[in-house]
């Protein structure tokens, strides 16, 4: 499943209502990714997150349409935040289901490499009296080009 | 009138989330509207015209080739920043 939040949600809540979904699974890996509170020794207050409504979640779906080519997964939950998110708050939780755990952790390293890099997303960062977007990071192109090298 | 939307800094540089524009009978593609877009607005013409720009018409991803009309939306999409 894909949702979209406008505001800030509760991993815990969301992590136990995936779980009890996929009572059958033997393995469940979660990651939360969160705002940090510091860039270049900089205080962030927060991120704005644009997104293109409609065709944002349908870059989701492709992502976890291919990682479910990939690995044979039972489930997957993808919550990311759109709008203002504050430092501190959750800003996406991917959750894998899968009968075994190997399965699950690469599925769930794999769907976060490709949100980074292939999800709709545009980050613009709120520093003290300034503000900037996110340029996309040579690392977070390597992460994701591992993937295709095997 | 044609609907272009842009996304992240793109919209800062073009004032807004969207312009409604009339294609004239010279522009039918996509990359035509890059290069009309050029002559309106220098700025934002070439921020349009990076090569990391990716378009989407009427809400598909779709080339710089692709043929629009009068009656599409257009959306220009800079490099992408999630997760």
């Amino acid at each position: 499943m894909i949702r979209l939040a406008d505001r800030n949600f509760e991993p815990v809540a969301e992590l136990a209502k995936f779980e009890k979904m996929n009572e059958n699974a033997g393995a469940i890996v979660s990651f939360l990714g969160k705002v940090r509170g510091q860039a270049d020794g900089q205080k962030v207050k927060a991120l704005h997150l644009d997104h293109y409504p409609g065709v944002t979640e349908q870059s989701i779906y492709d992502i976890v349409q291919l990682a479910s080519a990939r690995w044979a997964i039972d489930d997957a939950l993808i919550v990311h935040r759109t709008g203002e998110v504050l430092a501190g708050e959750p800003i996406v939780l991917v959750c894998v289901a899968n009968a075994h755990r190997r399965a699950a952790f690469e599925a769930a390293d794999f769907l976060m490499d490709y949100l980074k890099t292939e999800a709709l997303f545009w980050k613009k960062e709120r520093l003290d009296g300034e503000e900037r977007w996110i340029e996309p990071r040579e690392d977070d192109y390597k992460d994701a080009a591992r993937w295709r090298k095997e | 009138m044609a609907r272009l939307l842009f996304f992240g800094k793109l919209a800062d540089l073009a004032g807004g989330r969207s312009r409604e524009i009339e294609l004239s009978q010279d522009v039918g593609s996509v990359a035509d509207l890059i290069k009309a877009l050029c002559v309106i607005d220098a700025v934002l013409g070439e921020a349009v015209s990076h090569a990391s720009v990716k378009f989407a018409v009427n809400e598909k991803i779709a080339p710089a080739a692709t043929v629009i009309s009068n009656t599409d939306e257009i959306a220009f999409l800079p490099p992408v920043s999630g997760g």
